[in-house]
């Protein structure tokens, strides 16, 4: 199950879906919305996204985790829009047969996430400016 | 032939737009997409090494050959998760 929200992330009801009688572990990732970036405040991070192919790429890193560590259950759920400080951004839950399975592909999965789904971030930072994450680009 | 160019992130705030129509001779590729904007838009050019190609929401190298219709995105370094 991959989804896109721009309300907050129902983090029990995503592990709720992994679960399966064949599996004996299930793994949780949960990134949260820190409140630095290279040492300057953050207030608010504000997440935008290509949403059709996001969705795209997030089924096809999903069927690959699921070939490559044989996974039960995979429940993706990222965020869109503003999100405070604290909360969560990003939700993967994964079940496995075994522990060593369900913490690779969990791995996997949020590495491939924040390299190859079309998603962005913008911080707010306390000082006022509003950035792209990863561009020096100042736009406000 | 007319391809539909989508922007986002940092890009959208250079070209000013979401989506903008463009007519390109035929067997264009999707690099040709990029030059021709940055004509107009030469800040594109700055990150002309870090943005990859979406072709119909599909990753796709910069020589590939567009066709009528076609939906293409200028990819922005990602920052999700």
């Amino acid at each position: 199950m991959v989804e896109l929200v721009r309300t907050e992330i129902d983090i029990l009801s995503a592990v709720s879906k992994v679960g399966d009688p064949s599996a004996g572990a299930i793994d949780v990732f949960i990134g949260t919305t820190r409140n630095t970036h290279k040492g300057r405040g953050v207030e608010l991070l504000e997440y935008e996204s290509y949403e059709s192919m996001a969705l795209k790429v997030m089924e096809k890193i999903v069927d690959e985790a699921r070939r490559t560590w044989n996974l039960k259950g995979v429940a993706v759920v990222h965020r869109l829009g503003k999100v405070r400080v604290g909360e969560a951004s990003v939700v993967i839950a994964v079940s496995a047969m075994h522990r060593a399975e369900a913490f690779e592909g969990c791995r996997f999965l949020i590495d491939q996430l924040k390299k190859e789904v079309p998603i962005w971030k913008k911080e707010y930072f306390t000082d006022g400016h509003v950035e792209w994450s990863g561009s020096d680009v100042a736009i406000g | 032939m007319k391809i539909q160019v989508c922007f986002f992130s940092v890009v959208r705030d250079i070209v000013g737009t979401d989506a903008r129509q463009l007519s390109l001779p035929d067997g264009s590729t999707a690099a040709v997409v990029l030059e021709t904007l940055g004509a107009d838009h030469p800040r594109l050019l700055e990150w002309k090494h870090s943005i990859r190609f979406a072709v119909n929401q599909t990753y796709a190298p910069a020589e590939t050959v567009l066709n009528e219709g076609d939906e293409v995105a200028l990819i922005p370094p990602t920052s999700g998760g």
